[in-house]
């Protein structure tokens, strides 16, 4: 049974049909790209399945540990809970805070001491802020962050924001991964870094990803399978070989990415 | 490194009791005279608002022009009841269900009008503290324009201690745990804070209820120590006056609201010697205060705990001179 | 029937002073996303330069008016030059205190050169004195005299949003600042001009609130400001003839209010409003809802 099951979804911002009866199938497991031309509707896919746009019509499902539940509507911090978890395009850290706290804002749904607790700084809440910082510091040394979890996140070179960003993410524990342009501003050192990042979360941490993204030699490389969105359809879905010979992809991008790629 | 903790946790507990003898002992004295005591009177008064004030304004980001009106709640129940049962407990009583009703306000308001962001959740709530100072100009209980008279005074260094730094303390380490975080996150991107699992609505309304709850204590404090309340003392003027504060201190520094709340009760007292021209120059003061640092005080930094100590204990003499 | 009239024809009049101080408001948010505070106190200014101009000088309506307006202007300008400019990139939060700082110094400024007693309007003469009656409604000259000359100052305004250069370039700054500098548009004398002419309007409210009402004191601005900020956001904050509804509206209410129910309550009527109008539409009755893209 697929993880996420997305059927004929639909958003249109009054007259105008930003996504078109998109429908994808995510299998446990599996990293997934999604690509397609600026303005094709990528980002607006993204934010349905996290809850930030409501569908105007259509179906979202995520099936994990034997549950299947309807996302369509629910707000973003209930689909967080649910288990998906995502990066931003245009970097959203937050700014004015360490790179630390970055993380363990991201732990709070599993917080297990009530307000109470946290006013009084009852013995449970020492205990789990504890746990919850040895977490972060674990987390944030997979991208060789940790010793810089002082920091506001802020003054944190661009490529290590984007790094923050993937760690902020992880720490909310998700079972489906959402990436929206990791790569993005990234030098071709950094952007091979990622990739062998990407593949080694995935691996680790029994993730299932569905990345946007520009950079056709990061998608060609380590995406299994990809959909490509063009005027808000899905014109195509397959292997990397299929699409980099899909006559429909080429004409979409008028060859040029195709023929770097 | 557990037991160094215990030792400054003890240490702090000391400091802080040391403060209260220290004061009591100076107002069995009458070291400390009425004038000084109404001074410090209303600095722990404007400690707590400007506090509350601060974890819905400056660490969650909500902006509220209506603390005021919180304040008024917790002022008029402790009020009627002291009237009604002169006793230090239906002082507790009252202030407690002041503080309730008010949290309790801070709930029904919060619940619509926290989808709005920015400029229009200030116009919200400054409307609605209007609403409320109407409210208590119109009813009988509360003695219309007039006001009450409360005629009687619970509100000792005791009682103003203990709320000030239950206050002080019970904010302080609810922004410093997880719950504390989720408010922060919310004023730093409530996009992000909803995506990584934060349930925006929920804590925006919690820091209403908690800073309501706040006020609504602080104005039972003020009901029961100034004898009278009418309601234009809690109206635009007033919740401008803790903002002014909060923003002074620095949005999003505890520290910095207390500073900033002796700082203004220092100059306001400096001014009483020239009454006509005293809000001209607290005017000039503001402006020049924000062209000049407008990110308060302290920005978003704290004082070590240490250093305010130190701080603190100057004020301490410079009060207890003054006399 | 006919008293409904007559509270039409009332709130009409009331409701025209808080267009008109609204216009400023709603320009002033349009442009630089400010809530000015002291707004208001630009409309008690226009009310004392009036009294002076009508009492020691002895001069008329409409030169008082004129006089009031051109200083007022004055006024805003040097106010947002000297208050508002230096903090153009700060928080909003410090710009807002700064605006409240400005009004209290106004304020007690005022209080202190004029005292706090309140002043009466010297008596008008002439046609002004005058009332017309159509069936039992009364309708006075001063009523008439406040509609025409809102609405003689709504159509230049909107003539000069609408019609020339300047306003076409406060409609491009309050759209987007760095496009409309980078289109080679003066934006900080584009905010300033945004100032001069809201506060003219607010001036000119001034001087008809103190001929219609007849009482003024330092401290009148803070709730008309207060409603007519309600009436801006009414209309929907940054959109000019919102501004003009609001006004009226407000105007209307809060006269039908004090005429057929409690008058005590006609102030938290206004402010009951604005809670309704943000809850059910925040972006006011012509405003847009915009959504934040991520």
């Amino acid at each position: 049974m697929p993880i996420l099951t997305v059927n004929k979804l639909t958003k249109s911002f009054g007259g105008l049909t930003a996504v078109s009866n998109v429908s994808m199938e995510l299998n446990h497991g599996e990293l997934v790209g999604l690509i397609g031309p600026n303005g094709a509707g990528k980002t607006t896919v993204f934010n349905m399945l996290t809850g930030i746009y409501a569908p105007s019509s259509g179906n979202i499902t995520l099936s994990t540990g034997g549950r299947s539940i309807r996302l369509n509507g629910k707000k973003p911090y209930k689909i967080c809970k649910a288990g998906i978890a995502r990066t931003f395009q245009n970097i959203r850290l937050f700014k004015d805070l360490t790179v630390l706290d970055n993380v363990r804002i991201s732990m709070h749904k599993n917080i297990r001491y009530g307000l109470l607790h946290g006013m009084f700084h009852s013995r449970l809440h020492s205990d789990e802020e504890k746990k919850l910082m040895d977490k972060s510091i674990e987390l944030l040394s997979i991208l060789k962050l940790d010793h810089k979890k002082d920091e506001l996140a802020k003054n944190l070179p661009y490529g290590e924001q984007r790094h923050l960003e993937i760690v902020r993410a992880l720490a909310t524990e998700p079972s489906l991964l959402l990436l929206d342009e990791p790569a993005a501003g990234m030098n071709p050192a950094e952007t091979s870094r990622l990739t062998e990042v990407i593949g080694w979360i995935r691996k680790n941490f029994d993730l299932t990803i569905l990345l946007i993204e520009h950079d056709m030699s990061v998608v060609m490389r380590i995406c299994e399978r990809i959909y490509v969105l063009d005027y808000g359809i899905v014109i195509a879905e397959g292997s990397p070989d299929e699409i980099k010979t899909n006559q429909r992809v080429i004409k979409a991008y008028l060859g040029e990415d195709m023929r770097n790629a | 490194m557990n037991k160094l903790a215990e030792i400054k946790g003890i240490k702090k507990w000391f400091a802080l009791l040391l403060t209260y003898v220290i004061v009591q002992l100076l107002v069995s004295l009458n070291i400390i005279n009425d004038y000084i005591m109404a001074t410090i009177t209303t600095i722990c008064i404007n400690i707590i608002l400007a506090v509350s004030l601060n974890l819905i304004t400056g660490f969650t980001g909500q902006f509220s022009l209506g603390h005021a009106g919180f304040m008024s709640i917790g002022a008029y129940t402790c009020a009627i009841i002291i009237m009604r049962y002169p006793s230090p407990l239906s002082f507790i009583i009252g202030l407690f269900l002041g503080a309730i009703l008010a949290a309790l306000l801070g709930f029904i308001v919060g619940l619509p009008t926290l989808r709005l962001r920015g400029d229009y959740l200030a116009i919200a709530t400054l409307g609605m503290a209007e609403i409320i100072r109407f409210v208590f100009l119109n009813l009988d209980i509360t003695n219309g324009a007039a006001g009450l008279f409360v005629g009687v005074q619970y509100t000792n260094w005791l009682w103003l201690y203990v709320f000030t730094a239950g206050t002080v303390i019970l904010i302080t380490n609810f922004v410093n745990s997880s719950h504390g975080r989720a408010c922060i996150s919310i004023r730093e991107d409530e996009i992000a804070a909803e995506a990584m699992g934060i349930n925006t609505t929920k804590y925006k309304v919690i820091a209403f209820i908690i800073g309501a709850f706040c006020a609504g204590i602080a104005g039972a404090l003020y009901a029961s120590y100034f004898y009278f309340i009418k309601p234009d003392l809690f109206g635009f003027l007033k919740s401008i006056d803790i903002l002014v504060i909060v923003v002074l201190g620095g949005l999003g520094s505890i520290s910095g609201s207390i500073l900033a709340a002796f700082l203004l009760a220092i100059i306001s007292s400096l001014l009483q010697s020239f009454p006509e021209i005293r809000m001209v120059i607290y005017s000039v003061l503001l402006i020049v205060i924000m062209l000049f640092r407008p990110q308060g005080i302290m920005g978003s930094k704290e004082l070590s705990l240490s250093a305010f100590k130190s701080l603190g204990s100057i004020f301490e003499r410079k009060n207890g001179g003054e006399r | 029937m006919e008293q409904f009239l007559q509270q039409i024809v009332n709130g009409v009049s009331l409701g025209s002073i808080y267009a008109l101080i609204a216009l400023g408001y709603t320009m002033v948010y349009g442009i630089i996303k400010l809530i000015n505070f002291a707004h208001g106190d630009i409309y008690m200014l226009g009310a004392y330069i009036g009294y002076f101009c009508m009492t020691y000088f002895h001069l008329g309506v409409i030169p008082s008016l004129l006089i009031a307006m051109a200083i007022c202007t004055l006024l805003g300008v040097i106010i947002e030059r000297i208050a508002y400019k230096p903090l153009r990139n700060a928080t909003r939060i410090a710009v807002l205190i700064t605006a409240i700082g400005v009004s209290l110094f106004l304020e007690y400024g005022t209080m202190f050169f004029v005292k706090a007693n309140v002043r009466s309007y010297p008596p008008l003469k002439g046609i002004l004195t005058h009332s017309f009656k159509l069936g039992s409604i009364v309708v006075t000259a001063q009523q008439i005299l406040i509609v025409c000359i809102t609405i003689i100052l709504m159509a230049f305004l909107q003539f000069i949003v609408k019609r020339t250069r300047i306003g076409k370039a406060m409609r491009a700054v309050s759209l987007d600042r760095d496009a409309a500098e980078l289109m080679g548009i003066n934006v900080d004398n584009t905010i300033s001009f945004t100032f001069a002419l809201g506060s003219a309007l607010a001036g000119a409210a001034g001087i008809l609130v103190g001929i219609y009402y007849n009482s003024i004191n330092p401290l009148m601005g803070i709730l008309p400001g207060l409603k007519a900020f309600v009436a801006a956001v009414f209309g929907g904050i940054g959109i000019i003839p919102g501004a003009m509804i609001g006004g009226y509206f407000i105007g209307t209410v809060e006269v039908m209010v004090a005429g057929y129910g409690n008058s005590m309550f006609k102030d938290a009527v206004v402010f009951a409003i604005l809670i309704l109008i943000l809850i059910v539409k925040p972006s006011g009755l012509l405003g847009k809802e915009t959504k934040e893209k991520v």
